[in-house]
């Protein structure tokens, strides 16, 4: 059935025609084109993902907390961190946000009735579950899961060192879940090009949306080259082609260069999301504009644009790269990222903090990837990288970057728009006991790490022997990894908490900034009753506050009059878009 | 629509002098290396900013003002039908389950196939009739 979407002009009636008379039961949630749906089918279907590997991650330290030890086999070892490496990276950290918090919130953020192609974002979710569910099919074949590594190298993943069918099902899954996502990205470049509330020009947009556009437009840069490696990985294995073997005339280092080609952008597809959570979360809970707005949309431009050429400083040691040009491009990216955390700092400086659950968990992520982005610095430095490759201090720098942006910040954003979503409030308290666990934890499973690199234990070995005297460290990150499953347990916990004891949410319960929070929690199909005009890039902020706009608090910083600045602004000067 | 337009072409241009520089800096003898891949994708990504970017720009300047990007424009301006957009559709569903059979064939052998196909007329012949019933899409 199709509906017109009317944009509200004043008030309007919610829903369309076949408003109440839709299928209903699971035949609602298989036909459902609504971005909300779907948005949420996102958000629960990669918190699974992660919670399974989550429960990986903590074998395979029970593994590690003790010298020769025999829980796990060698192979079986490889095929956990294997899974667990894929599944957090290519099932949760980027669905969570960009499927799920993205697609739900990306509509209401620009005030669009939907996505602009909702039969198409259907399909996305239906690949990226059948494409998840494949991957952890490869446990059940007989030779056992994929167990070459996120990475794949070849020829490791060739069809002699790793026959059977699991490394094929870990293929086909990264073909599917890759169109998913490419899917995904032009639907909401599409959506915020298209679709936007009236008064929203392109400066306008929250720094949150933002961010999924760049990110749309690396995913579309990204995923179309790993799908085109895979097929050519899958070929090699069946049908005895030899791009990236040596006998056949191929070229090893090729996969590398399409891997990492996707890999490095992937990063900031995965960290860049992340990034506009935070920033919407900081202003919302200082009670001021983010500092620098144009600054940061022009850094997470040029993060994103620089991401795309500095993909061979993860091969430094093969000795085959343009080694000044990709460390160079390494360290420029650090610059935009430093400007973000300038402004981020900016933001909460001396406005009126509150410290809720989101606030806190987005306080932990600036901390946690400040240290991870100093590591990271010093293993774009190629003496470095040359000391520590394929040590646990290269284990410990990305699980710096990446917990911190994709479970710290992730959960800011979930609690942030956890009553958005759900109508419903999450408890305090278990957020904030959630949050110091965690915090506490992650600390305690991740330093001695560093020094176990710095110690020269390799990574993805299942044993070591008492005589290297790593076994004080390991027991340390282990028990920090029962902390962490703790901590995750308590928001598990709160989500059944809030699912059976409700606490009602008013449709913005935080004193929100943008058009999210000018609907009801959660909002109606086609989203809005009403549309607050936007003359900012705070629309909910301005209407609800007239004494203190946006506008007015910007003048004040400049140093002219509120008012005199006023005129000149209705000129809309500062927003020169079309 | 202009914004929107240098955004794309801002990536072009990138691709094209990040391309072009990383092609220049692999002629030197110093560094023995293959560079046609990496200069290949960059030139891609040129290209993948490039049509867009100069289609939003050729529409731009033929379209009429769009409300969305004027200012000063007020909810009213911006009233009346958005869109068509349906409302709810197996077919998606279909189509992603008939892919993943599809997709299955490259693990399982050809028969997987046979069933995924079939279930991709089903859908594309599902999806035109439901959008020839609802009108526009
Ligand atoms: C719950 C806390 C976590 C713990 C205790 C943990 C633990 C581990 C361990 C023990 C390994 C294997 C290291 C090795 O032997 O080389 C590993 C690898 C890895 N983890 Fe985690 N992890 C956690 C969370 C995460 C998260 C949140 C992400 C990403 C979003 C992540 C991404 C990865 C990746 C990419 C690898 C590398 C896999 C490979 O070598 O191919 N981990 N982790
Ligand atoms: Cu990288």
């Amino acid at each position: 059935m199709t509906l017109l979407a009317e944009r509200p002009g004043v008030v309007q009636e919610p829903g369309g025609p076949d408003h109440g008379h839709g299928p209903t039961g699971i035949l609602r949630w298989l036909t459902s084109t609504d971005h909300k749906v779907i948005g949420k089918s996102y958000l629960i279907t990669s918190i699974v993902f992660f919670l399974f590997a989550g429960v990986m991650a903590v074998l395979m330290r029970t593994q590690l907390a003790s010298p020769d030890s025999t829980i796990v086999s060698q192979h079986t070892y490889n095929e956990l961190f294997t899974m667990h490496g894929s599944l957090m990276l290519y099932l949760f950290a980027g669905p969570f946000a960009f499927g799920g918090l993205a697609n739900y919130m990306v509509p209401l953020q620009v005030g669009a009735p939907d996505m602009a192609f909702p039969r198409l974002n259907a399909l996305s979710y239906w690949l990226y579950l059948g494409g998840g569910l494949t991957m952890i099919g490869g446990f059940l074949t007989v030779g056992g899961a994929a167990d070459f590594g996120w990475v794949a190298y070849a020829p490791l993943s060739n069809a002699v060192n790793s026959p059977g069918a699991g490394p094929d099902m870990w293929i086909v899954s990264l073909i599917l879940t890759g169109f998913s996502a490419i899917f995904t990205g032009v639907n909401i470049c599409a959506t915020v090009f298209y679709l936007r509330a009236p008064g929203m020009t392109m400066f306008r947009v929250p720094i949150f949306t933002w961010n999924m556009v760049v990110t749309g437009i690396l995913i579309l840069i990204a995923f179309p080259v790993l799908t085109a490696a895979m097929v050519m990985l899958w070929c090699d294995r069946h049908l005895g082609t030899h791009i990236y073997t040596v006998s056949g005339g191929g070229v090893p280092v090729l996969w590398q260069n399409l891997f990492w080609f996707f890999g490095h952008p992937e990063v900031y597809i995965l960290a860049l999301p992340y990034f506009g959570m935070v920033t919407e979360i900081l202003p919302v809970f200082s009670r001021k504009p983010v500092f620098g707005y144009r600054g940061m949309v022009f850094a997470t431009i040029t993060i994103g644009a620089l991401s795309t050429s500095v993909w061979a400083h993860h091969m430094f040691t093969t000795g085959v790269v343009l080694l000044p040009f990709f460390s160079l491009m390494s360290y420029m990216i650090a610059v935009p990222t430093g400007i973000k955390f300038f402004n981020w700092i900016g933001t909460m400086w001396r406005g009126s903090l509150k410290f809720d659950t989101p606030m806190l968990f987005a306080v932990g992520f600036l901390v946690v990837f400040l240290f991870g982005g100093v590591t990271g610095v010093f293993l774009a430095s190629p003496p470095i990288d040359f000391a520590t490759h394929d040590t646990y201090f290269v284990v410990a720098h990305f699980h710096e970057v990446l917990f911190g942006s994709a479970v710290f910040a992730g959960f800011a954003g979930l609690s942030y728009w956890y009553p958005k979503m759900f109508g419903r409030m999450l408890r305090e308290s278990l957020g904030k006991a959630s949050f110091w666990f965690m915090f506490v934890g992650f600390w305690v499973t991740f330093l001695p790490q560093y020094l176990l690199g710095l110690h020269g234990m390799p990574r993805r070995i299942a044993e070591y022997s008492a005589s290297t005297g790593w076994t004080t460290l390991n027991r340390v990150s282990t028990a920090g990894a029962y902390i962490l499953f703790l901590a995750v347990a308590i928001m598990v916990v709160n989500f059944y908490v809030s699912w059976r004891r409700p606490i009602h949410a008013s449709g913005n319960p935080w004193d929100g900034h943008t058009l999210e929070w000018a609907t009801t929690s959660p909002p109606p199909p086609h989203n809005f009753f009403r549309l607050p005009p936007v003359r900012s890039e705070r629309p909910l902020w301005d209407f609800n506050h007239p004494e203190h706009t946006t506008r007015a608090h910007e003048a004040e910083h400049e140093g002219g009059t509120p008012s005199r600045r006023g005129t000149r602004a209705t000129g809309g000067g500062a927003d020169g878009a079309r | 629509m202009r914004n929107e337009s240098r955004l794309l072409l801002v990536v072009s241009l990138f691709g094209a002098v990040i391309g072009v520089l990383f092609w220049a800096v692999g002629l030197s003898p110093v560094y023995a290396t293959i560079t046609s891949g990496g200069t290949i994708m960059l030139g891609a990504v040129c290209l993948l900013g490039l049509l867009p970017g100069y289609y939003y720009h050729w529409w731009s300047r033929r379209m009429s003002p769009r409300s969305e990007d004027d200012p000063e424009a007020t909810p009213e301006s911006g009233a009346g039908v958005v869109g068509v957009f349906p409302g709810t559709s197996i077919w998606p569903f279909v189509l992603g389950m008939s892919a993943l059979l599809v997709c299955l064939s490259l693990v399982f052998g050809f028969w997987t196939a046979i069933f995924g196909f079939s279930l991709a007329i089903a859908a594309v012949v599902g999806v035109i009739l439901e959008s020839r019933r609802g009108g526009a899409i």
